[in-house]
């Protein structure tokens, strides 16, 4: 096996794990990872219903905002040194994504980039008014308002478009670790029912997708697992080989740390049922994986298996589910816990004698138990009374922060620093659909 | 000695659910984790968390003991009133369990 050969071994680096995530990390992986292909996952779960109301509002709208800025960072690096790029940044609109991709490349005077946009996720007029149940509570589409639903896609749509030569792919919603299985297959030509293969490149991509939380970001405890360098918080690549066995590292002189707890807590991370990880294209069983410490910052990924894939894909629902108001006060000093108390059953009072129609309603000290759910001992130095609530209408719920507001004036003594805050929440479920449902397409435009 | 002692742990959320994750962190400490974190013991030091229920799964091979608590996250990130809606902070306040001398 030759290492400079292209179709036995791969790499791929991890350019951003969420779409708020760091735009440098990935062009240091350009110029130093000798990458063959770069993914971005960008896509949470809610993200491609707000992109929906955007693109509702504007037909151009509806992907990534900050793909530009993105693109305009790494396209070049990228197309000089033949790394390919694959991203969910398309969220709800992925052939506007690519146009706008296009338009960053005709700025740069970047000529003959192909670029490609895979379509088909968006199956909201395919399953609007049915009643498929919810996967993950009672009740049924039809009980939902729907603003989008789009379909976990799996792995060999983004293959298709690098085979069909695209060097810049934009998804919408696909399984996030086949933004990495996609090269994979493409590269190695693995079967559609080579569940170990499969597995393995599934595996290997859920271990890249949150990108720095591979390589020491969501890991450091001072004193107990230290991390170097956060601040420049270097972003993992695999080398992957034709079976899907890899080593994970990344590039020398960044910052963090790739080590075997590391990579075990990212192997793990929002792992259900670890014997059956749910894919669209398999199911991943990580009881057979094994990590290996190579060295400084490099990890061996082997041994996961594979299951035939699931007869349905899950879609992700999004609907408007009313409005949360918040306000917030801060007390210091002797007495502040007291003080606080005292504060939120005023505004606990208030509510109760306005007669304010809310559906929920929450009451927190932070400082004490607002993410604390253990038992707590000791006053802290300074606490911040919280009240959130959800109503059907915006107007109900502005009151809470007026309310919290109010305090400054009403309220106990020494209140300080009130914030508030109202937004419409746009919740999220899931439905299982058959695979025929959807009908895929992918478009490709040279730059 | 304090679970933090010998363990670490990653926290992960899908929908109403919270993932906890805990690792020894020297091989010969997982046959106490494996023996002392059961489901009960996580449900009574989470005191103020509700799960409708808790799996348990053990993992050998990444020395690890992985719990999915259903229903703990008052309707998951995207409806609940909680500030860490995820329950991200959750591993870390389950670090802070008692194990006695075993």
């Amino acid at each position: 096996m030759s290492e400079s050969n292209p179709m036995t071994r791969i790499r791929i680096g991890a350019g951003a794990g969420f779409a708020g995530d760091r735009i440098e990390p990935a062009v240091e992986l350009i110029e130093k990872g000798d990458l063959d292909y770069l993914c971005f996952e960008c896509l949470a779960e809610r993200t491609i219903a707000l992109a929906q109301l955007a693109r509702q509002r504007d037909p151009a709208a509806g992907y990534d905002p900050r793909l530009e800025k993105r693109m305009r960072a790494v396209l070049r690096p990228a197309m000089e040194r033949g790394v390919r790029i694959v991203s969910n940044m398309g969220a709800a609109n992925p052939l506007a994504a690519m146009q706008a991709a296009l338009g960053v490349a005709r700025d740069l005077d970047l000529k003959g980039i192909r670029m490609a946009a895979v379509l088909g996720d968006d199956v909201l007029s395919a399953v609007s008014g049915q009643d498929h149940p919810l996967i993950d509570r009672d009740g049924t589409l039809a009980d939902l308002s729907p603003i989008s639903a789009n379909a976990y896609l799996g792995a060999f749509p983004i293959a298709r478009a690098l085979d069909e030569g695209a060097q810049v792919i934009f998804t919408g919603r696909v399984c996030d670790p086949a933004l990495f299985l996609g090269p994979m297959i493409h590269a190695f030509g693995w079967a559609e029912d080579d569940w170990t293969r499969l597995a393995r490149g599934t595996v290997v991509g859920h271990l890249l997708e949150c990108a720095g939380q591979l390589t020491g970001g969501y890991f450091a405890d001072p004193g107990v697992k230290d991390v170097p360098g956060l601040a420049r918080l270097g972003f993992p690549l695999a080398e992957v080989t034709e079976d899907g066995d890899a080593v994970l590292t990344k590039v020398a002189g960044s910052g963090g740390r790739l080590s075997l707890a590391s990579a075990r807590e990212q192997a793990m991370y929002e792992i259900l049922d670890p014997a059956r990880y749910l894919q669209a294209d398999v199911v991943a069983d990580f009881t057979s994986l094994s990590l290996t410490e190579l060295g400084p910052d490099r990890i061996a990924v082997s041994g996961a298996r594979g299951h035939p894939r699931p007869e349905k894909l899950k879609v992700s629902v999004g609907y408007r589910d009313g409005f949360i108001g918040e306000g917030q006060i801060t007390y210091a000093g002797p007495g502040a816990v007291a003080r606080g108390q005292l504060a939120l059953e005023i505004v606990k009072e208030r509510i109760a004698m306005l007669g304010l129609p809310v559906e929920d309603i929450r009451y927190d000290l932070i400082g004490v138990n607002s993410a604390n759910v253990t038992v707590h001992a000791g006053d802290p130095a300074e606490v911040r009374a919280r009240v959130a609530a959800r109503a059907v209408d915006a107007a109900t719920a502005a009151e809470i922060g007026a309310e919290v507001e109010a305090l400054y004036l009403n309220g106990p003594s020494g209140g300080g620093g009130v914030t508030t805050s109202l937004r419409e929440v746009v919740a999220v479920a899931s439905v299982l659909i058959g695979r025929e449902v959807v009908s895929l397409s992918i478009l490709h435009e040279v730059s | 000695m304090h679970l933090r002692d010998i363990a670490h742990a990653r926290t992960g959320d899908k929908g109403d659910t919270s993932q906890i994750c805990v690792f020894a962190r020297r091989p010969e400490d997982f046959p106490l984790l494996e023996r002392a974190l059961t489901a009960r013991r996580v449900a009574d030091h989470l005191t103020g968390l509700t799960p409708r229920r808790i799996e348990r799964h053990v993992l050998p091979n990444l020395g690890a003991v992985n719990f999915v608590l259903h229903g703990a996250l008052s309707g998951g990130v995207t409806r609940s009133l909680a500030l860490d809606a995820h329950g991200k902070t959750l591993g870390a306040q389950l670090l802070d369990m008692e194990m006695g001398d075993a």
